[in-house]
């Protein structure tokens, strides 16, 4: 292939009015994913779980794989997987030393059961290929469903106890001093990150998850240190990566998690960019 | 709320072992509104025990703590604690004035959102700890003796009843010793707080002592610096020869083979 054959391929935009619409659903999906990842993103950074959220992810795909082999709803199982491996890795690890150290034991445990039931399975390899890079075009109508209400769900709880938690996250000694619920607020951030990777695993695929629940808050807290417009940004970043991705993708027929990937991945190279740019300017003063 | 007349805080007949090792027996001590008792002891002889005790995240193997009145059962509103500062790593959006609010209402429920009655204590604090000029500056910015002064804020924002500082100088140069020393006894004698410091060295803040607990080998010693802190006194407590020398106004205690100045080793 020719470099504009490969060009023309990645970026067609034929027919694209026609095909928006088409999309629509996709494109809903992932504006809840970006508003959940940006969200619970900026708690995953400060609380120092991105690795968990890599592990959480890979045994929501063993639950996924094992409902698809089982003929379970595929959201069911993929929600049992990640709340089992959230509340393991919480109730486990509560030092960030044990912790990497049981994710690690965890994640090959997840992938491998993973892969076992997918072999087994003998529908659609579509299906087996989308649980691990995601399958956003082919969102349908009670997947959205799920997507809206475990994104209603984890936001409403997440601002309930926003103030304890960012207390917890930022110095969990004073917190509890000051009579903030440490143990319990943890346990239910799990519970809260578990449903949000659930839910991105649907869509972008377990591989991917953390395009949206790691690198828009990453980025965000590398050019403003003001917590109300960290978060700002790192929704803005979120939904932008998966909505833009989308809106690329459709007219190539390729997987769109590579382009939503890609773009976070951008955004973040800008962020550090910037910071770079701001520092020297620093010391230049 | 704050009664005059009742201790901030009592500790009666309290026993606390960890395993095998008694870390202190039959502790009594009593502290007023306002008082400011330095805790000083050996690495390994529970000062820190001691604060967690109070802080009702450990408990006693006998005895009974009462912070402002209260049983004190996993924190309080009442305290407010300043715990042995380890540089965290990485970066958090946060800023000196963010610091501060946490202290405030970080254990109410709900989002943080923009207060004015927050913001005015948040200014008051901020100008009493002069922090003015770095109150919006990213925490990973500031030098260890500002972020000392944001904590010590952080702190004593709730208006606590009573203050747990644990080695709150270590780290700082002799310069912000003395200005985390001083907005400490500034705080306590405006609030009427009283103020728990666990410390290794008590020249810094001598001349604000009232009382010294003195922690060493599973016994104890409570007094003013004058009374406790006496060559046959300490040697009294740790069993051997302890000489206490006084030289311009400092204090040095030599002969209990501590090997102090490793904070890490507390946590033992």
């Amino acid at each position: 292939m020719s470099l504009n054959d490969i060009l023309g391929r990645l970026f067609n935009f034929a027919d694209y009015g026609q095909l928006l619409p088409l999309v629509q659903n996709s494109l809903l999906a992932g504006a809840l994913l970006g508003l959940l990842g940006g969200f619970v993103g900026i708690f995953v950074i400060k609380r120092d779980l991105s690795f968990a959220v890599h592990g959480i992810s890979e045994l929501s795909f063993a639950g996924a794989s094992i409902a698809l082999l089982a003929s379970i709803d595929v959201v069911v199982g993929s929600i049992a997987g990640s709340l089992t491996a959230a509340l393991l890795i919480g109730a486990l690890g509560a030092k960030a030393k044990d912790r990497n150290s049981i994710i690690a034991v965890l994640m090959p445990f997840g992938l491998g059961l993973g892969i076992l039931a997918l072999s087994m399975y003998e529908g659609r390899a579509a299906n087996k290929f989308g649980l691990l890079t995601g399958q956003i075009v082919a969102v349908d109508e009670p997947q959205l469903l799920w997507l809206v209400g475990i994104t209603a769900a984890v936001l409403v709880a997440l601002a309930m106890i926003w103030r304890p938690l960012s207390f917890a996250s930022l110095d969990p000694e004073v917190a509890a001093a000051r009579g903030v619920p440490t143990r319990t607020l943890s346990i239910v951030f799990m519970l809260l990150l578990g449903l949000s990777v659930a839910a991105s695993v649907q869509v972008v695929g377990a591989l991917l998850v953390l395009s949206l629940l790691v690198t828009p808050a990453a980025a965000a807290i590398r050019i403003t240190s003001s917590p109300a417009l960290a978060v700002t940004l790192s929704v803005t970043f979120a939904v932008v990566s998966v909505v833009g991705g989308i809106m690329l993708a459709v007219g190539g027929g390729l997987p769109v998690s590579p382009y939503v990937t890609t773009l976070s991945f951008l955004i973040y190279l800008v962020c550090r960019f910037i910071e770079t740019l701001r520092n020297r300017a620093k010391g230049a003063q | 709320m704050k009664n005059p007349n009742q201790p901030a805080l009592s500790v009666r007949a309290a026993d606390l072992s960890l395993g095998e090792t008694t870390l202190w027996q039959n502790l009594d001590l009593e502290v007023s509104p306002g008082e400011l008792i330095a805790v000083i002891g050996s690495n390994g002889s529970g000062k820190s025990s001691l604060l967690k005790a109070i802080l009702g995240q450990q408990s006693l193997t006998k005895g009974q703590i009462k912070v402002a009145g209260h049983n004190v059962h996993r924190g309080s509103r009442d305290i407010g604690y300043i715990p042995q500062h380890r540089p965290s790593e990485g970066q958090v959006p946060i800023r000196g004035r963010d610091l501060l609010r946490l202290g405030l209402d970080g254990h109410k429920f709900g989002l943080a959102l923009p207060n004015h009655k927050n913001s005015q204590r948040i200014n008051e604090v901020v100008e009493r700890m002069g922090a003015s000029e770095f109150q919006n500056q990213p925490i990973s910015s500031l030098s260890g003796g500002q972020l000392q002064r944001l904590r010590v804020g952080q702190a004593v924002i709730g208006k606590p009843a009573l203050l747990l500082a644990d080695e709150p100088l270590t780290a700082l140069d002799l310069n912000q010793q003395h200005v985390v020393g001083e907005l400490i006894d500034q705080e306590r004698k405006a609030n009427q707080m009283a103020v728990l410091f666990v410390t290794h060295d008590v020249n810094p803040i001598l001349d604000m002592v009232d009382r010294v607990l003195y922690l060493a080998k599973g016994k104890f010693k409570i007094g003013s610096p004058d009374e406790v802190l006496r060559s046959e006194v300490l040697s009294e407590l740790y069993g051997t020869q302890v000489d206490v020398l006084r030289n311009q106004g400092r204090i040095v205690v030599v002969g209990t083979h501590d090997h102090e100045h490793h904070p890490d080793e507390e946590w033992i």
